[in-house]
């Protein structure tokens, strides 16, 4: 007992204090695990081989957990990390604080000017641009083109709301199983309220006005949020508050939603004859819009930036430009085919006559440029993001709305009290923060 | 009629422990199930349970992607290593609250426990600004010593509890016999607390392996265990619960099988005094 005690305790220690061996340079490199960046790893040995001295570690992580690991580290400068992966919202608080190393030095070769403006715009902040996009995405509905058939209706390229909401009513048939649209309705300010701050923009509702003061005492607001709980309440599925990106992905894979509305990223997926039931059924128009100028769709890109204060900026600068480079295109097309092409980022991806074969492409790149994070809503906005307002409270602040607005969905309070609750917390957040002072 | 009673009892009684243990059993029976499954099946409705045609591919797509061996290793290096050290710490202390109490001894073992009682979170800034100091992110030493001290209170009543249970009057002949202190402990009291010390260990390893707070905001490539591992296959944005399972079921099988070899020492030990 002794003896093996103290191997138990000697070899503990030593293993303890094991390093691995290391290349000249190992960068750290903090990722979320979805398809693409998933993809980005297994084609890292192009990098790697013709930048021999660099050496690579990934950390893939959930994406909340990867934004709270990453956050804590880049604002106590722990250092644990040479590249992040990072999105819209982040990048313009971040680059404020002079916690990003700023990109405007990527070679010319990099060619910056072929980025989208409205990804490129979404990552600058006065005339920096701290982050390079490596996807993009937007929202648009993805519909079924049979079910639409059936119920003798043509979906229009960029249809309203109300057609959306006619639509829905015809193809609902809930003795069959099939509800005629499906919306996120799970509380978070990445969930429900991603979907309905977007939405809510389409309806000339904004966050704040121009002085923070908050609007959900607005009449715009509740003609949003009363549309959007009428239409899932009469032809959503059951339990929809519950359902997030996911939950409505399983849904629409499994033939029971007629519309749905998310992330032009979801297009691949329930494409896909290997996962989607309804693969080669799926249409796909922009997001709707209520006819006053601005669409119900967001913005987003998965960005890798760079830590300020990392000891291995150069290596760090290279390997982002590899990873976000028109090559990387190339050699994603070459190895797994152009519709596994990472979206959204560059303007020549688009005038690429293969990738302009496929079928989301084009829809895809429409919605994007549908957005415009500077100026995203019908009355003038003290902030910039479409589906998020830039500033660090909106995770909390749009969280405990989310709530609100899930227990309106389901039942558990009326439109009018969500509104007045989310009215009331924003307020008081946002005073205590010292908005509008 | 008793004996009829007393048997309709029993199998009662036998049917509830397997319906809680079913119970219990079940969500690990269902991540093993879908970890055989393909992305489609495991999200199929209504769910599939047995017959579908099992697929290792998952398990081939994660060994593939991910170093297991590696988050392993570091699994059992921190909660190997902060078991034994807390149990350094513990044993002596645990004695002599047992066995040489002081009019502070409950206080102390309140205050101890008290730590528990704080969420986590509350000190994550000020020990992470600790360990960038101290270079100690990312690193197997580091998370030993914090899992060495987010269970040391649970270790120290374990034991108090257990010590209590023995004696005094045992050890007091040992002493009359001219045992040393060390001797004493190391003779007489340890012997005799080896059930409840293997089970606190058992379960100290079980905590320390499942502990996914520390161990995920404090470590980045080189340290991360198999908590970072499950973590890295979980989406928001994509239906990977097959790979997910695969990769959970990949994580607990060394603790599960671990768990099911030494169950009896487990049970022994978290039931030793239960009955006098």
């Amino acid at each position: 007992m002794k003896t093996t005690l103290k191997a138990m305790l000697g070899a503990t220690a030593l293993a303890a204090f094991t390093t691995t061996a290391l290349a000249d340079t190992t960068l750290t490199i903090a990722t979320v695990n979805n398809g693409d960046m998933i993809r980005m790893q297994g084609l890292t040995e192009d990098f790697t081989k013709k930048n021999p001295g660099i050496e690579l570690e990934w950390v893939t992580l959930e994406e909340n957990v990867l934004r709270t690991r990453v956050t804590q580290d880049v604002a106590t400068k722990g250092g644990q990390f040479d590249v992040m992966t990072i999105g819209t919202y982040e990048v313009p608080i971040w680059g404020k604080q002079g916690w990003l190393v700023s990109m405007n030095d990527l070679p010319g070769s990099y060619d910056v000017d072929d980025l989208l403006p409205a990804i490129r715009g979404g990552l600058t902040v006065d005339g920096e641009l701290y982050a390079a996009p490596f996807y993009g995405e937007s929202s648009m509905v993805m519909y079924r083109k049979d079910l639409m058939e059936k119920a003798g209706m043509e979906m229009p390229d960029a249809p309203s709301w109300h057609f959306i909401r006619r639509a829905a009513a015809k193809m609902t048939d809930k003795d069959e199983g099939i509800y005629g649209v499906c919306l996120r309705g799970k509380a978070g300010w990445g969930e429900n309220m991603a979907f309905l701050t977007a939405t809510a923009n389409s309806f000339g509702a904004r966050w704040f006005d121009e002085d923070w003061n908050a609007q959900f005492d607005s009449p715009e607001w509740k003609e949003a949020l009363t549309f959007y709980i009428d239409m899932m309440t009469a032809y959503g599925p059951p339990g929809a508050s519950s359902n997030g990106f996911n939950e409505n992905l399983a849904l629409f894979q499994q033939g029971k939603c007629g519309m749905w509305i998310d992330a032009t990223v979801a297009a691949s997926f329930v494409t896909n004859p290997k996962d989607s039931t309804v693969a080669d059924k799926v249409g796909f128009a922009l997001a709707p819009d209520n006819g006053l100028g601005k669409r119900g769709n967001w913005l987003w890109a998965w960005s890798l930036a760079i830590p300020a204060g990392t000891d291995d900026e150069d290596a760090a600068k290279k390997f982002i430009a590899w990873a976000t480079s028109k090559d990387y295109l190339a050699l994603v097309a070459e190895n797994e085919g152009w519709a596994n092409v990472p979206p959204g980022t560059r303007t020549s991806l688009y005038e690429n006559a293969e990738y302009a074969k496929v079928p989301f492409a084009q829809m895809t790149l429409d919605s994007i440029n549908a957005a415009d994070p500077t100026a995203p809503t019908v009355d003038p906005v003290p902030y910039t993001g479409v589906q998020f307002v830039a500033i660090p409270e909106f995770q909390g602040i749009a969280t405990a709305v989310g709530q609100q607005f899930s227990a309106a969905l389901a039942g558990q309070t009326s439109v009018d009290d969500a509104l007045a609750n989310a009215q009331k917390l924003t307020t008081r957040e946002m005073e205590r923060a010292g908005y509008g002072k | 009629m008793a004996r009829a009673i007393s048997t309709r009892r029993m199998a009662l009684n036998t049917a509830i422990a397997w319906t809680i243990g079913a119970m219990i059993f079940f969500p690990i029976l269902w991540t093993f199930l879908t970890s055989f499954k393909t992305e489609a099946q495991a999200i199929a409705d209504p769910p599939v349970f047995f017959l579908f045609d099992w697929t290792t591919e998952n398990y081939t797509t994660v060994q593939e992607r991910s170093n297991y061996f590696r988050h392993f290793w570091n699994s059992v290096v921190i909660s190997v290593g902060s078991t034994l050290i807390g149990l350094a710490i513990a044993i002596p202390a645990a004695w002599s609250m047992a066995f040489v109490p002081s009019k502070h001894t409950k206080n102390i073992l309140m205050w101890m426990l008290s730590t528990k009682m704080l969420p986590p979170v509350g000190v994550l800034v000020p020990i992470y600004l600790i360990f960038r100091d101290l270079k100690l992110l990312d690193t197997q030493f580091g998370l030993i010593i914090v899992l060495t001290l987010i269970n040391l209170p649970i270790i120290v009543w374990m034991l108090y509890t257990y010590f209590k249970e023995i004696p005094g009057e045992i050890l007091e002949a040992a002493r009359m016999d001219g045992a040393t202190l060390r001797s004493e402990v190391l003779y007489i009291l340890l012997p005799m607390a080896v059930p409840g010390i293997a089970s606190t260990m058992l379960l100290n390893i079980i905590l320390a392996w499942n502990e996914a707070f520390w161990t995920l905001n404090l470590t980045a490539a080189k340290a991360a265990p198999l908590t970072a591992f499950i973590a890295s296959y979980s989406s928001p944005e994509g239906l990977f619960y097959a790979k997910l399972s695969a990769a959970s079921t990949m994580a607990i099988a060394p603790i599960l099988i671990m768990g099911w070899f030494s169950q009896k020492q487990l049970v022994r030990g978290l039931t030793f005094g239960a009955v006098k």
